[in-house]
């Protein structure tokens, strides 16, 4: 479990990634951000996001139509 | 390749649309590549300069558009360029539009705008087109500068992408 949980459920594309840039950033470096979203497009998104950005998907998983990632702010 | 001496990713756009479906794929593209880490311009020209109005009155593009299929009652509907025409008849695809939009949970545009205000991306307004239409400055949110084509140009010699839209 995350210190820092943003809810991103009912939001489409670029919202997740615009929503979890801002949040990313009262994360102190070192720490997780969990993201739950309900886009199915933000699977694909947030592995391109941190690959571009250098910070690390530490988790990326589904259930019940909800996706959750987690997100170590490294950069 | 960039020409920068920083390791900064940069993209550049010309934005030449002005419709409410139109605004949409630059105003995305900007504000995730900003919060990707690029330095982002936008070169509104055009009917794109309508996009930094104070006040938004975006249409959707209904007449003469064969792919524009709007979901209804399980099934899609398409417009006939005959009914399309009709006064109101656009009103009506757009409001449907901004409704389907809302409901889907995507972000409006002016919602857009100002994260790609916050995010620092550079807009350039094109003066040409100020004079052109006769549009004011202050018709313009604040932010943007304004600037021609040599602008842009000197722009996008230093952008990694450079899109046309």
């Amino acid at each position: 479990m995350s210190d820092h949980v943003l809810d991103a459920r009912g939001l489409n594309c670029p919202l997740p990634i615009l929503r979890a840039k801002k949040a990313l950033k009262e994360v102190p470096v070192g720490e997780t951000l969990e993201i739950h979203a309900t886009d199915p497009g933000a699977v694909k998104d947030f592995e391109a996001f941190c690959r571009s950005t250098g910070n690390e998907l530490v988790d990326s998983n589904s259930t019940n139509g909800e996706f959750h990632f987690h997100i170590r702010h490294t950069k | 390749m960039a020409t920068d001496e920083t390791n900064t990713k940069r993209l550049s756009m010309i934005v030449t649309k002005g419709s409410l479906d139109w605004a949409y794929p630059p105003f995305i593209l900007a504000t995730t590549a900003a919060a990707m880490g690029l330095e982002v311009t936008m070169f509104f020209t055009f009917y794109g300069l309508s996009l930094l109005k104070k006040n938004l009155d975006l249409s959707l593009t209904t007449l003469g558009n064969p792919a524009m299929a709007m979901p209804m009652m399980g099934a899609h509907m398409k417009m006939p360029n005959l009914i399309a025409a009709l006064p109101g008849v656009n009103l009506m695809t757009t409001n449907m539009m901004a409704s389907l939009m809302k409901k889907k949970g995507i972000a409006s545009i002016e919602e857009l705008r100002e994260a790609a205000i916050e995010s620092d991306v550079q807009m350039i307004a094109c003066q040409m087109t100020l004079d052109l239409f006769e549009f004011k400055r202050e018709d313009l949110i604040d932010g943007p500068i304004l600037g021609g084509a040599a602008t842009y140009i000197e722009s996008a010699t230093k952008s990694d992408i450079n899109l046309f839209i």
